[in-house]
């Protein structure tokens, strides 16, 4: 907006002007109005993460009014009945009465639950979108880094708030935790052993978790949070090919106002998303599980989702113990706990120098791949993908078995051959379907569209007639530039990449007046 | 001209017999369904107790023979010894659609349509008791479940029962092809039919491990929590299976809405 000198009679501008003499705003803020941002669906998912994290601070701190972490053994006398006069800690009982006694307490310990679930299910689904488009590649691989390093974050933050109110199925979860530290060669029982205060359950581990995952981690992650937001914003937004994009500009809206308002309403969808789940949907119902006792282990014990994977490697995994007896032995949980932990930290952490290694790419890249331009890398992930989704099924094989009335055996045998199997076909079908889609697009750009229209040669042979995309030379091929965006694959798509026709749910625009009138003379047959 | 009229007449002729074959089923089904019950009735009313065991006699011999064997002396291969197993299995088993078993498999599955009422499965369980003795209901269980303490019931659920059943009696799997059943529905009877005589794969839980009062605490616990309890955490429980079901929820419902969201948001410019 332009300035007026002195004579401007709006209380805003003259607001804007105090401030401005205060504090030097103007230089800034012009510039942060004025950032231009891509518009994609995919570009979103961050932000439900981001949102989600928000409302997680906040239900969190409204639960740590009510909490108490204390492992003092107290006789239940709250409202909930069946568990009135049975023996619990402080911190099961100040859960209880957080649930059921405080005002809205049930409904904010619901949201922050699901929030969690789905702060670890939109970084997921956010990394595969970073992943398969290539935006991870240089400049930006340490932000790809930081994001890895917040989901593992999130990951053991969640897992220790799941630990926290000390039921039943939270102490199982610190019962296999405890199992697979202690299982690490020569330190795992010392380690063990300091975390619980010697022996397990102990009454150190919770009042610690607490302060981890209400103070350090959640700092930490807030932090790594930031500067993955401001590296987005100094490296600038990545973006698809298409026509007037390049390496070196970004094209999209700016931040304010258009980018601001899509933003804060998105904010508040998902909030809503989040408060209609937690009203509606019953999750971690912990009066139904009951105090933490170290001889309870009910079936159907899971972790939450973004840690099944790793429960389901271990059910998978042979029971195969190495010893050097008498002093040593290696139990089989390792293996899949620790050491694929370990791998499932560092593979994607290093995947961003792996790839520039075998590529030996060493460009910029401020535009997207689509996941066919880049068949081995898509394979790839859709490898991990396959493997991830058996192991996190696995996980909650028990379940399943029930439920759909398989064997458990059964499903146990059919997950540790499919881990193994499925990937290697996911890679091969992948990366077919890559090139097959690829090959599409270069033969519509060098042959042109497919009009659905056969002719008959005087000699009796059939052909389709194909729409040149530009003037064709004398074999009818034309030579168009592969950029690795959309090839239009209809007549009524050429002209216009996306959509000309704008709205979600029903059309937003008049179909044209000059359009139906041509059609109406044609239809009439009047000629000129 | 003359064939095709005889062969007419031929017709008329089978088609007259067989109305009248019919007729007189009917009539003579008609009379026995009307004289027959009366007839029973006098001779329960001789001996009570006897004719119980013999009409359960007459049903074991029809339905069970098969796999239990003479007497229910039990088949080597097929199916187990009954003496001594008491009425309370057998009532458990038939009332709950598990007995007869249609094939054998890794468990007999319950069923909501019974084959035999109620009452046909007490002579069974009559006769069964006749052949050996064996575990009963006590008389007075509605006034015991009446008595009984949750809490205490609760604490003995998480011990001897969620490990096969699950914290909110869900049910859960067991070892090739086996599983526990779900607690939903069950009646107290059922509940302690069932922990008195370890049907299928369930270990028993005879009165000196836990007591027959310890026993209704279990029940009324049970119907509590998965029969009573209105969910207080929303209309959609999930199924209360616990982490396995919400995480499939927060993507079949959260971010699917939250994706439709974003192509609506990025579509609006």
């Amino acid at each position: 907006m332009k300035r007026r000198n002195g004579s401007s009679d709006s209380l805003l501008t003259k607001a804007g002007g105090e401030l401005d003499d205060r504090f030097k705003l103007a230089g800034p803020a012009r510039v942060l109005f004025n950032k231009v941002f891509p518009d994609h669906w995919s570009f979103l998912l961050g932000e439900i993460a981001l949102f989600s994290f928000i409302l997680l601070l906040l239900s969190g701190t409204f639960l740590a009014l009510f909490f108490d972490p204390s492992m003092t053994e107290v006789t239940y006398d709250g409202a909930y009945v069946p568990l009135q006069g049975i023996e619990m800690s402080r911190a099961y009982e100040s859960t209880l009465h957080l649930s059921f006694e405080v005002r809205g307490g049930l409904f904010m310990r619901q949201m922050h639950h699901w929030s969690c679930l789905l702060f670890m299910a939109s970084i997921l689904v956010h990394m595969l979108r970073i992943f398969f488009t290539g935006a991870f590649r240089a400049p930006r691989e340490t932000n790809w880094m930081i994001g890895i390093v917040l989901f593992w974050l999130g990951f053991f933050e969640g897992f220790f708030g799941y630990s926290l109110p000390d039921d039943g199925l939270s102490g199982t979860g610190l019962r296999i935790m405890e199992g697979m530290t202690a299982s690490v060669p020569f330190i795992g029982p010392w380690a063990s052993a300091a975390l619980f205060g010697g022996q397990f359950p102990g009454t150190t581990v919770i009042p610690m978790l607490y302060i981890i995952h209400v103070f350090i981690f959640p700092l930490l992650m807030l932090g790594l949070i930031v500067v993955h937001v401001a590296l987005v914003f100094i490296q600038k937004h990545t973006q698809w090919p298409g026509p007037g994009r390049t390496e070196h500009n970004v094209v999209g809206y700016r931040m304010f106002p258009n980018y601001v308002m899509k933003q804060v309403g998105f904010m508040l969808f998902i909030w809503g998303v989040l408060a209609a789940m937690g009203g509606l949907f019953q999750i971690n119902p912990i009066w139904l599980f009951g105090p933490y006792e170290v001889s309870v282990v009910s079936s159907a014990s899971q972790p939450d989702f973004y840690v099944m994977y790793l429960d389901g490697l271990i059910r998978l995994f042979p029971a195969w113990e190495f010893r050097v007896p008498p002093y040593f032995t290696l139990p089989a949980v390792f293996w899949p706990a620790i050491a694929g932990m370990g791998l499932s930290v560092l593979l994607p952490l290093l995947y961003p120098a792996l790839e520039r290694r075998f590529t030996k790419d060493r460009g910029h890249h401020n535009l997207l791949q689509r996941p066919r331009d880049n068949p081995g890398r898509t394979s790839l992930g859709v490898m991990v993908v396959v493997f991830w989704t058996i192991g996190a099924v696995s996980g909650g094989n028990d379940v399943f078995a029930e439920k759909f009335d398989i064997s458990l055996n059964a499903m146990t045998w059919a997950g540790r051959i499919g881990i193994v199997v499925l990937p290697i076909i996911a890679y091969y079908l992948t990366y077919r379907i890559a090139l097959g889609l690829q090959q599409h697009d270069r033969e519509v750009l060098a042959h042109g569209l497919e009009t659905g229209i056969l002719m008959r040669d005087p000699n009796g042979r059939f052909y389709e007639v194909h729409q040149p995309l530009a003037e064709p030379d004398e074999h009818g091929h034309t030579e168009l530039e592969y950029n690795g965006w959309v090839v239009p694959k209809k007549m009524n798509r050429v002209g216009a990449l996306p959509p000309t026709d704008k709205g979600f749910f029903k059309s937003i625009e008049e179909p044209s007046e000059n359009g139906s009138a041509a059609r109406d003379e044609i239809e009439s047959g009047s000629k000129h | 001209m003359a064939a095709s009229a005889k062969r007419r007449r031929g017709w008329r002729k089978r088609l007259g017999a067989l109305a009248r074959f019919t007729g007189a089923l009917v009539i003579v089904g008609g009379l026995y369904s009307v004289f027959s019950p009366s007839l029973y009735a006098q001779e329960a009313e001789d001996n009570a107790i006897d004719s119980e065991v013999v009409k359960g006699q007459e049903l074991y011999d029809t339905s069970c023979i098969t796999c239990h064997g003479d007497d229910g002396e039990g088949i080597e291969g097929r199916g187990p010894s009954l003496i001594g197993v008491g009425s309370a299995a057998v009532e458990f088993q038939v009332n709950t659609g598990r007995m007869p078993m249609a094939a054998q498999g890794a468990q007999a599955p319950d069923s909501d349509y019974p084959v035999f009422t109620e009452e046909e499965a007490a002579w069974l369980g009559a006769y069964i008791e006749y052949l050996g003795g064996g575990a009963t209901v006590p008389d007075d269980l509605a006034e015991l479940v009446e008595n009984a303490d949750v809490g205490e019931g609760g604490e003995l659920y998480r011990v001897n029962c969620s490990s096969c059943h699950g914290y909110a009696g869900g049910g859960g799997a067991l070892s090739s092809g086996a599983h526990a059943p779900a607690l939903i529905g069950v009646s107290d009877e059922e509940i302690y039919q069932a922990m008195l005589t370890g049907p299928q794969n369930m270990p028993v839980f005879a009165d000196n491990e836990l007591t027959p009062e310890q026993k209704a605490d279990i029940i009324a616990y049970v119907q509590y929590v998965v029969n009573d309890d209105k969910d207080p955490g929303g209309v959609f429980t999930l199924g209360r299976y616990g982490p396995s079901t919400e995480g499939l929820a927060i993507f079949l419902v959260g971010m699917t809405a939250l994706l439709l969201t974003t192509l609506w948001i990025a579509g609006k410019s």
